[in-house]
């Protein structure tokens, strides 16, 4: 599949998306496309409904988790040092904000081609960031966007069934983003036997004196 | 038109409100008709089932997570946990992708060897698959012991070929981690030759069985086009009559060199699920029977390939192969250093059960039993 063919004809057929593509280095030369939250809908119903793509099968949907990069440069500018101008060197940080991404490999069941790489990426790193959700075209990717949202914390907008899947519904991080650390008492629940313990431990207490 | 019905649906206490009376039960998680711990709640009107919701995760031990802090060689041995019925399809997928993110080739002896042992694979996966079925279906005993006695055979295979019956951790990227031992070879062709004289027996048993035709006839029946909408995929995919079969779309490693055909079913009712198993397992005989005659010799790993400190370039990779329970896919992400960035497992078990709500409403507890029985998962893959 002609991936630059595919990108001109989505931006003709869907009004004002814009694509982009990644290119990707390793020999597998799966690259992909970037669609905007707005147009993922329109994008994917294209994609499912072209004649000529029928990418009926939505396989696999998986998150990703891109940390901030921070890139620092040595700049020579000129300052004022005591009255006499001198050139110093400074370090100039830039921060690059990290982003969460979704990715869909796509195939066509009919036509028997595939994959095509989709991509969404939210805005930020942040809690409740969200992007368009997908199971309305595909309804493969019902329980892996739960899944996403469950251990990397994206909302997926549109979802018919929102819910953790994986962990238990009182927990409250998202294990797979890379900044998790895990608390020490993560299995801790409370029950009835906390009481009883300490009823128990206390009557020993009493005990031994 | 069903789903319009189940929004309206309010659940109430079942004692002493007449006949129209609903009741919310937990099936499992706790129980041997779920193969594992997994839970349906099921809302029921008497005997009928009208929503079903399938609830998991109390085996997940986050395995991705893992693997991301582990060698790309590390996550070998823990594939065999995923799918614990067939770990060497398991440690194939996983090689795929690994030798697609690296650009690794396979010497041919290997390509063989590989497909050598996922046959056998898919051979006692559906042996077992049918046994539980039956099982399921209240015939206790015979015919499970029956497949379970042909599955000890294969997995005797397995244990001389790697050491281990379940946990084999036997592929490398760039090939397998022994050859063949002496002897070894002449042991699967017999394997192989005895097994069509259990299946026609296993057939005479089941096939014209008026207990199993009227128990799997026009249950749990999935279209071809929900299947291919829920992503479904594997035996149940073509009993649905979708000819979607990844050896023969792909084609990856030497599968254009056998011959074989996909079994389709045509109701995508359990029967069909069950027959499309027993004729699955004939062309894999035939696959197995021409594997083992063309078998060349030659090394079984890339000399170039380097696994212990293996560093593959920056980039991604997603690989599938047929596992005997669906399209197994593994996603790599790569940074350059001796970790995976990211490491998805696309577990078939799991979305396969995207659907099993569409397929048990409006049928009966019983029958809701045998369809989860014939989605065939297993629960290390299901939850990771």
């Amino acid at each position: 599949m002609d991936l630059e063919k595919i990108k001109s004809d989505i931006e003709e057929a869907v009004l004002d998306c814009r694509l982009q593509i990644v290119v990707n280095p390793s020999p597998s030369a799966q690259h992909s496309l970037v669609v905007a939250r707005e147009h993922a809908a329109a994008v994917a119903r294209y994609l499912r409904d072209d004649a000529e793509l029928r990418l009926d099968y939505c396989s696999n949907v998986s998150g990703v988790d891109w940390l901030d990069t921070e890139t620092s440069e040595k700049v020579k500018t000129k300052k004022l040092v005591d009255g006499v101008e001198q050139e110093v060197e400074e370090v100039r940080k830039t921060r690059t904000p990290g982003y969460l991404e979704a990715v869909y490999h796509l195939y066509s069941m009919e036509k028997k081609h595939g994959p095509l790489v989709l991509r969404q990426r939210t805005e930020n790193r942040g809690d409740g960031v969200t992007v368009a959700s997908l199971t309305p075209v595909w309804r493969s990717a019902e329980f892996q966007e739960r899944e996403i949202f469950d251990l990397y914390g994206i909302v997926f907008e549109g979802h018919p069934d929102l819910r953790r899947i994986l962990m238990w519904d009182g927990f409250e991080d998202h294990p797979m983003r890379k900044d998790y650390v895990e608390p020490n008492d993560y299995e801790y629940e409370p029950t009835p036997h906390d009481a009883v313990i300490a009823k128990a431990a206390q009557a020993r207490e009493t005990e031994r004196r | 038109m069903m789903e319009a019905a189940i929004e309206e649906l309010t659940v109430r206490d079942a004692a002493g409100k007449g006949e129209d009376a609903l009741l919310e039960l937990s099936l499992g998680p706790h129980h041997p008709s779920t193969h594992g711990v997994f839970r349906m709640d099921v809302v029921l009107d008497g005997e009928r089932v009208m929503r079903l919701k399938p609830v998991f995760g109390y085996l997940h031990r986050n395995h991705e997570k893992i693997a991301e802090g582990a060698s790309y060689l590390a996550s070998m041995p823990y594939t065999d946990r995923l799918d614990y019925i067939g770990s060497l399809t398991n440690n194939w997928a996983y090689a795929l992708a690994v030798e697609k993110l690296a650009g690794i080739e396979v010497p041919e002896r290997a390509e063989y060897i590989r497909v050598i042992t996922a046959e056998l694979t898919r051979l006692q996966n559906h042996a077992s698959t049918i046994g539980f079925l039956t099982q399921e279906m209240g015939a206790s005993g015979s015919p499970l012991m029956y497949s379970f006695r042909e599955r000890e055979k294969i997995l005797d295979l397995f244990e001389a070929l790697t050491g281990s019956r379940m946990m084999c951790n036997y592929m490398r990227f760039g090939g397998c981690r022994v050859d063949l031992p002496v002897g070894w070879m002449d042991q699967a062709r017999k394997v192989v030759a005895e097994f069509p004289r259990f299946l026609d027996e296993f057939e005479r048993l089941l096939t014209g069985n008026e207990i199993l035709l009227a128990r799997t006839q026009g249950v749990g029946v999935l279209s071809g086009e929900l299947a291919i909408q829920g992503g479904v995929t594997g035996p149940i995919l073509r009993a649905s009559g979708v000819n979607y079969d990844i050896r023969k779309v792909d084609r990856y490693g030497i599968y254009e060199r056998f011959d074989f055909k996909v079994p389709l079913g045509e109701h995508g009712d359990v029967y069909d699920r069950y027959m499309v198993r027993v004729l699955e397992m004939r062309e894999s005989l035939k696959i197995l029977n021409q594997a083992l005659r063309d078998i060349p010799a030659g090394p079984i790993m890339d000399a170039k390939t380097k696994i212990r400190g293996f560093r593959p370039k920056a980039g991604e990779a997603y690989g599938r192969i047929e596992s005997a329970k669906g399209e197994l896919g593994f996603f790599l992400i790569s940074d350059g250093t001796g970790n995976p960035y990211r490491y998805r497992v696309r577990p078939p078990s799991l979305i396969n059960l995207t659907v099993l709500e569409d397929m048990c409403i409006g049928s009966s507890v019983a029958d809701t039993i045998v369809t989860f029985g014939t989605i065939d998962i297993v629960l290390g893959e299901v939850d990771r």
